[in-house]
Protein backbone atom coordinates (compact mmCIF):
# COMPACT_ATOMS: atom_id res chain seq x y z
CA UNK A 1 0.00 0.00 0.00
CA UNK A 2 2.87 2.61 1.42
CA UNK A 3 5.07 1.37 -1.59
CA UNK A 4 2.71 2.03 -4.59
CA UNK A 5 1.38 5.78 -4.41
CA UNK A 6 0.83 5.66 -8.16
CA UNK A 7 -1.67 2.77 -7.63
CA UNK A 8 -3.58 4.30 -5.00
CA UNK A 9 -3.97 7.87 -6.28
CA UNK A 10 -5.91 5.99 -9.04
CA UNK A 11 -8.31 4.26 -7.24
CA UNK A 12 -11.06 4.85 -9.43
CA UNK A 13 -11.06 4.15 -13.29
CA UNK A 14 -12.42 5.84 -16.50
CA UNK A 15 -15.60 4.09 -15.89
CA UNK A 16 -16.91 5.53 -12.53
CA UNK A 17 -17.52 8.45 -14.70
CA UNK A 18 -17.13 12.27 -13.54
CA UNK A 19 -17.40 11.56 -9.62
CA UNK A 20 -17.36 15.13 -7.83
CA UNK A 21 -17.64 17.49 -11.06
CA UNK A 22 -21.39 18.55 -11.02
CA UNK A 23 -21.53 18.64 -7.04
CA UNK A 24 -18.76 20.37 -6.46
CA UNK A 25 -20.92 23.41 -7.85
CA UNK A 26 -23.14 22.58 -5.01
CA UNK A 27 -19.76 22.40 -2.43
CA UNK A 28 -21.01 19.06 -2.09
CA UNK A 29 -24.42 19.59 -0.88
CA UNK A 30 -27.27 16.96 -2.21
CA UNK A 31 -29.81 18.86 -0.56
CA UNK A 32 -31.29 22.00 0.77
CA UNK A 33 -33.96 23.06 3.17
CA UNK A 34 -36.37 24.27 0.22
CA UNK A 35 -35.54 21.11 -1.90
CA UNK A 36 -38.69 19.03 -1.16
CA UNK A 37 -40.64 22.21 -2.97
CA UNK A 38 -38.79 21.41 -5.84
CA UNK A 39 -40.96 19.65 -8.63
CA UNK A 40 -39.61 19.21 -12.40
CA UNK A 41 -42.55 21.88 -13.13
CA UNK A 42 -41.98 24.09 -10.18
CA UNK A 43 -41.31 27.46 -11.56
CA UNK A 44 -38.91 29.59 -10.75
CA UNK A 45 -39.64 33.38 -11.02
CA UNK A 46 -36.99 36.42 -10.49
CA UNK A 47 -37.83 38.76 -8.12
CA UNK A 48 -38.20 42.38 -9.18
CA UNK A 49 -35.24 43.71 -7.43
CA UNK A 50 -32.84 40.96 -8.28
CA UNK A 51 -31.56 43.06 -11.24
CA UNK A 52 -28.35 43.14 -10.34
CA UNK A 53 -27.01 39.43 -8.51
CA UNK A 54 -23.43 40.00 -9.82
CA UNK A 55 -22.76 42.56 -7.07
CA UNK A 56 -23.25 39.29 -4.80
CA UNK A 57 -20.03 37.65 -4.78
CA UNK A 58 -21.00 34.31 -2.98
CA UNK A 59 -23.37 33.63 -5.68
CA UNK A 60 -21.49 30.87 -9.31
CA UNK A 61 -21.52 31.41 -12.58
CA UNK A 62 -24.45 28.98 -12.51
CA UNK A 63 -26.50 30.67 -9.96
CA UNK A 64 -26.31 33.92 -12.38
CA UNK A 65 -27.50 31.81 -15.13
CA UNK A 66 -30.24 30.42 -13.49
CA UNK A 67 -31.44 34.30 -12.53
CA UNK A 68 -30.59 35.75 -16.08
CA UNK A 69 -32.84 33.02 -17.05
CA UNK A 70 -35.72 33.55 -14.87
CA UNK A 71 -35.58 37.03 -15.82
CA UNK A 72 -37.06 36.80 -19.43
CA UNK A 73 -39.56 34.69 -18.49
CA UNK A 74 -40.26 31.94 -15.17
CA UNK A 75 -38.62 28.67 -15.96
CA UNK A 76 -39.55 24.90 -14.35
CA UNK A 77 -36.81 23.74 -12.75
CA UNK A 78 -36.45 20.81 -15.16
CA UNK A 79 -35.82 23.50 -18.18
CA UNK A 80 -32.82 24.91 -15.97
CA UNK A 81 -31.62 21.54 -15.69
CA UNK A 82 -31.99 20.91 -19.29
CA UNK A 83 -30.83 24.98 -20.04
CA UNK A 84 -27.87 24.20 -17.62
CA UNK A 85 -26.71 20.50 -18.96
CA UNK A 86 -26.60 19.95 -15.07
CA UNK A 87 -28.50 17.40 -13.15
CA UNK A 88 -31.47 18.20 -11.76
CA UNK A 89 -30.33 17.14 -7.91
CA UNK A 90 -27.49 20.31 -8.59
CA UNK A 91 -30.18 22.73 -10.02
CA UNK A 92 -32.19 22.09 -7.02
CA UNK A 93 -29.35 23.04 -4.22
CA UNK A 94 -28.38 26.15 -6.66
CA UNK A 95 -32.66 27.34 -6.99
CA UNK A 96 -32.22 26.99 -2.97
CA UNK A 97 -29.56 29.34 -2.23
CA UNK A 98 -30.96 31.31 -4.66
CA UNK A 99 -34.40 31.49 -2.99
CA UNK A 100 -32.41 32.17 0.41
CA UNK A 101 -30.88 35.19 -1.33
CA UNK A 102 -34.29 36.56 -2.19
CA UNK A 103 -33.31 36.36 -5.49
CA UNK A 104 -35.75 33.98 -6.78
CA UNK A 105 -39.30 32.94 -5.42
CA UNK A 106 -40.71 29.32 -6.46
CA UNK A 107 -44.13 28.80 -7.32
CA UNK A 108 -45.48 25.29 -6.94
CA UNK A 109 -47.28 23.87 -9.25
CA UNK A 110 -51.12 23.11 -8.34
CA UNK A 111 -51.36 19.47 -7.37
CA UNK A 112 -54.06 17.81 -9.22
CA UNK A 113 -56.37 16.43 -6.22
CA UNK A 114 -56.73 20.53 -6.06
CA UNK A 115 -57.82 21.11 -9.61
CA UNK A 116 -61.15 19.28 -8.64
CA UNK A 117 -62.36 23.10 -10.28
CA UNK A 118 -63.03 21.19 -13.39
CA UNK A 119 -62.29 24.18 -15.98
CA UNK A 120 -58.48 24.20 -15.92
CA UNK A 121 -59.19 20.62 -16.95
CA UNK A 122 -61.46 21.96 -19.67
CA UNK A 123 -59.31 24.89 -20.39
CA UNK A 124 -56.82 21.90 -20.93
CA UNK A 125 -58.68 20.32 -23.41
CA UNK A 126 -59.73 23.56 -25.24
CA UNK A 127 -56.01 24.42 -25.47
CA UNK A 128 -55.02 20.98 -26.79
CA UNK A 129 -57.52 20.86 -29.55
CA UNK A 130 -56.69 24.84 -30.45
CA UNK A 131 -52.78 23.58 -31.29
CA UNK B 1 -24.84 40.36 -19.09
CA UNK B 2 -27.93 40.91 -20.72
CA UNK B 3 -31.10 41.88 -18.17
CA UNK B 4 -32.50 44.35 -20.01
CA UNK B 5 -35.44 42.46 -21.57
CA UNK B 6 -36.92 42.51 -18.09
CA UNK B 7 -38.99 45.43 -17.65
CA UNK B 8 -39.05 46.84 -13.97
CA UNK B 9 -42.29 46.73 -12.09
CA UNK B 10 -43.68 45.15 -14.85
CA UNK B 11 -45.11 41.45 -13.23
CA UNK B 12 -44.30 38.82 -14.83
CA UNK B 13 -47.00 35.95 -15.87
CA UNK B 14 -46.37 32.94 -13.75
CA UNK B 15 -48.85 30.35 -15.49
CA UNK B 16 -50.27 27.30 -13.75
CA UNK B 17 -47.73 24.28 -14.60
CA UNK B 18 -49.33 20.83 -15.45
CA UNK B 19 -47.37 17.65 -16.29
CA UNK B 20 -48.59 14.27 -18.21
CA UNK B 21 -46.60 11.46 -18.10
CA UNK B 22 -45.66 9.47 -21.56
CA UNK B 23 -44.57 5.72 -20.35
CA UNK B 24 -44.15 2.37 -22.06
CA UNK B 25 -40.98 0.02 -22.70
CA UNK B 26 -37.90 0.87 -24.22
CA UNK B 27 -38.27 2.16 -27.70
CA UNK B 28 -41.89 2.25 -28.67
CA UNK B 29 -41.93 5.82 -29.37
CA UNK B 30 -41.85 7.76 -25.85
CA UNK B 31 -39.53 10.79 -27.24
CA UNK B 32 -41.37 11.32 -30.50
CA UNK B 33 -44.71 11.13 -29.00
CA UNK B 34 -43.28 14.32 -27.06
CA UNK B 35 -41.91 15.80 -29.97
CA UNK B 36 -44.56 15.60 -32.14
CA UNK B 37 -46.63 18.04 -29.74
CA UNK B 38 -44.01 20.04 -27.90
CA UNK B 39 -43.34 23.39 -28.92
CA UNK B 40 -39.69 23.04 -28.28
CA UNK B 41 -37.62 20.16 -29.30
CA UNK B 42 -37.44 17.97 -26.37
CA UNK B 43 -35.21 18.94 -23.62
CA UNK B 44 -32.82 16.17 -21.36
CA UNK B 45 -32.86 16.46 -18.03
CA UNK B 46 -30.66 14.32 -15.98
CA UNK B 47 -30.10 12.37 -12.80
CA UNK B 48 -26.54 11.55 -12.47
CA UNK B 49 -26.72 7.06 -13.44
CA UNK B 50 -24.02 4.93 -14.71
CA UNK B 51 -24.87 3.36 -17.63
CA UNK B 52 -23.49 0.06 -17.14
CA UNK B 53 -26.87 -1.90 -18.21
CA UNK B 54 -26.82 -0.74 -21.82
CA UNK B 55 -25.01 -3.77 -23.68
CA UNK B 56 -27.58 -5.71 -22.21
CA UNK B 57 -31.15 -3.73 -23.94
CA UNK B 58 -33.02 -6.12 -25.82
CA UNK B 59 -34.01 -4.25 -28.68
CA UNK B 60 -35.64 -7.65 -30.91
CA UNK B 61 -38.55 -5.83 -32.68
CA UNK B 62 -37.17 -2.30 -32.46
CA UNK B 63 -33.64 -2.41 -34.12
CA UNK B 64 -33.91 1.07 -35.14
CA UNK B 65 -33.28 2.57 -32.05
CA UNK B 66 -29.72 2.72 -31.24
CA UNK B 67 -29.57 5.13 -28.46
CA UNK B 68 -31.98 4.33 -25.55
CA UNK B 69 -33.65 7.39 -22.96
CA UNK B 70 -31.14 7.61 -20.27
CA UNK B 71 -33.34 10.38 -18.09
CA UNK B 72 -36.19 12.20 -18.95
CA UNK B 73 -37.07 13.77 -22.26
CA UNK B 74 -39.84 16.19 -21.80
CA UNK B 75 -41.60 18.56 -24.19
CA UNK B 76 -43.90 22.19 -23.75
CA UNK B 77 -47.37 22.89 -24.71
CA UNK B 78 -48.31 27.04 -24.14
CA UNK B 79 -52.05 25.94 -23.64
CA UNK B 80 -52.39 30.04 -23.06
CA UNK B 81 -50.16 32.41 -21.44
CA UNK B 82 -50.98 31.36 -18.20
CA UNK B 83 -51.33 27.67 -18.52
CA UNK B 84 -48.29 25.50 -19.60
CA UNK B 85 -48.20 21.75 -20.04
CA UNK B 86 -45.38 19.70 -19.63
CA UNK B 87 -45.16 16.48 -21.09
CA UNK B 88 -42.21 13.80 -19.48
CA UNK B 89 -41.37 10.98 -21.39
CA UNK B 90 -40.54 8.35 -18.68
CA UNK B 91 -37.22 6.19 -18.59
CA UNK B 92 -37.15 3.47 -20.82
CA UNK B 93 -35.91 0.35 -18.73
CA UNK B 94 -36.67 -0.73 -15.30
CA UNK B 95 -33.98 -0.22 -14.02
CA UNK B 96 -34.54 3.57 -13.72
CA UNK B 97 -38.37 3.27 -11.34
CA UNK B 98 -36.79 4.58 -9.16
CA UNK B 99 -37.26 7.79 -11.01
CA UNK B 100 -40.80 7.78 -11.34
CA UNK B 101 -42.40 8.35 -8.04
CA UNK B 102 -40.46 11.71 -8.91
CA UNK B 103 -42.21 12.27 -12.63
CA UNK B 104 -45.06 10.88 -11.00
CA UNK B 105 -45.93 12.87 -7.87
CA UNK B 106 -48.73 15.70 -8.86
CA UNK B 107 -49.04 14.22 -12.55
CA UNK B 108 -52.46 15.18 -13.89
CA UNK B 109 -52.43 11.87 -15.71
CA UNK B 110 -50.48 9.49 -17.90
CA UNK B 111 -50.24 8.21 -21.72
CA UNK B 112 -49.31 4.55 -21.76
CA UNK B 113 -47.77 3.90 -25.60
CA UNK B 114 -47.91 0.42 -26.63
CA UNK B 115 -46.39 -1.72 -29.10
CA UNK B 116 -48.47 -4.34 -30.03
CA UNK B 117 -45.40 -6.81 -31.08
CA UNK B 118 -44.02 -6.07 -27.46
CA UNK B 119 -47.40 -6.14 -25.60
CA UNK B 120 -45.41 -7.08 -22.61
CA UNK B 121 -43.22 -4.31 -22.19
CA UNK B 122 -45.83 -1.94 -20.84
CA UNK B 123 -47.42 -4.16 -17.83
CA UNK B 124 -44.92 -2.54 -15.56
CA UNK B 125 -46.14 1.17 -16.51
CA UNK B 126 -50.02 0.06 -16.35
CA UNK B 127 -49.38 -1.86 -12.97
CA UNK B 128 -47.38 1.29 -11.48
CA UNK B 129 -50.04 3.85 -12.43
CA UNK B 130 -53.32 1.41 -11.51
CA UNK B 131 -51.84 0.95 -8.09
CA UNK B 132 -50.93 5.01 -7.39
CA UNK B 133 -54.62 5.83 -9.27
CA UNK B 134 -53.24 7.92 -11.86
CA UNK B 135 -55.26 8.32 -14.59
CA UNK B 136 -54.11 7.17 -17.43
CA UNK B 137 -54.61 6.11 -21.58
CA UNK B 138 -53.23 3.29 -23.85
CA UNK B 139 -52.02 4.90 -26.98
CA UNK B 140 -51.54 1.81 -29.13
CA UNK B 141 -48.78 3.40 -31.36
CA UNK B 142 -49.66 1.76 -35.02
CA UNK B 143 -45.71 1.30 -36.63
CA UNK B 144 -45.47 0.52 -40.39
CA UNK B 145 -45.92 -2.83 -40.48
CA UNK B 146 -46.56 -3.73 -36.89
CA UNK B 147 -49.88 -6.04 -37.02
CA UNK B 148 -52.76 -4.06 -36.08
CA UNK B 149 -55.25 -4.76 -33.38
CA UNK B 150 -58.61 -3.52 -32.48
CA UNK B 151 -58.48 -1.47 -29.38
CA UNK B 152 -60.79 -4.27 -28.20
CA UNK B 153 -58.25 -6.57 -28.24
CA UNK B 154 -55.83 -4.61 -26.52
CA UNK B 155 -57.82 -3.84 -23.90
CA UNK B 156 -58.70 -7.82 -23.01
CA UNK B 157 -54.88 -8.32 -23.32
CA UNK B 158 -54.22 -5.91 -20.97
CA UNK B 159 -57.44 -6.61 -18.60
CA UNK B 160 -58.21 -2.61 -18.43
CA UNK B 161 -60.88 -1.82 -16.72
CA UNK B 162 -63.32 -0.66 -19.06
CA UNK B 163 -63.24 3.65 -18.09
CA UNK B 164 -59.31 3.21 -19.50
CA UNK B 165 -59.59 4.64 -22.86
CA UNK B 166 -57.65 2.78 -25.65
CA UNK B 167 -57.02 5.01 -28.53
CA UNK B 168 -55.14 4.00 -31.68
CA UNK B 169 -52.05 6.64 -32.14
CA UNK B 170 -48.79 7.41 -34.65
CA UNK B 171 -46.64 8.62 -32.45
CA UNK B 172 -45.17 10.74 -35.19
CA UNK B 173 -48.21 12.63 -35.96
CA UNK B 174 -49.39 15.76 -34.30
CA UNK B 175 -52.97 15.56 -34.50
CA UNK B 176 -53.08 11.74 -33.25
CA UNK B 177 -50.79 12.56 -30.05
CA UNK B 178 -52.87 15.70 -29.51
CA UNK B 179 -56.21 12.93 -29.20
CA UNK B 180 -54.17 10.92 -26.80
CA UNK B 181 -53.67 13.60 -24.72
CA UNK B 182 -57.18 15.23 -25.00
CA UNK B 183 -58.67 11.44 -24.00
CA UNK B 184 -56.05 11.32 -20.65
CA UNK B 185 -57.47 14.80 -19.51
CA UNK B 186 -60.94 13.70 -20.30
CA UNK B 187 -60.61 10.70 -18.29
CA UNK B 188 -58.52 12.32 -15.77
CA UNK B 189 -61.95 14.83 -15.37
CA UNK B 190 -64.40 12.03 -14.90
CA UNK B 191 -61.82 10.07 -12.73
CA UNK B 192 -61.89 13.59 -10.31
CA UNK B 193 -65.65 13.70 -10.79
CA UNK B 194 -65.53 10.01 -9.93
CA UNK B 195 -63.81 10.33 -6.51
CA UNK B 196 -65.58 13.27 -5.52
CA UNK B 197 -68.66 11.81 -5.40
CA UNK B 198 -67.45 8.33 -3.70
CA UNK B 199 -65.92 11.04 -0.98
CA UNK B 200 -69.40 13.09 -0.31
CA UNK B 201 -71.51 10.31 -0.58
Amino acid sequence: MSGDGQRSSHWFDDEAGPVVRPYAMTRGRTSHAVQHRLDLIALVVAEPHADDPEADHSLSPEHLTIVELCHDAPQSVAELAAELDLPVGVVRVLVGDLVDEELVHVNRPVPPAELVDESILRDVINGLRAL
Amino acid sequence: MAFGRFERGKPQVEPVTLKILVAGGFGVGKTTCVGAVSEIRPLRTEELLTEAGRPVDDTTGVEQKHTTTVAMDFGRITLREDLVLYLFGTPGQDRFWFLWDELATGALGAVVLVDTRRLEDCFAAVDYFERRSIPFAIGVNCFDGAARHSTEDVRRALDLDTEVPVVLCDARERESVKEVLVAVVRHAMTYAADRERSVTT
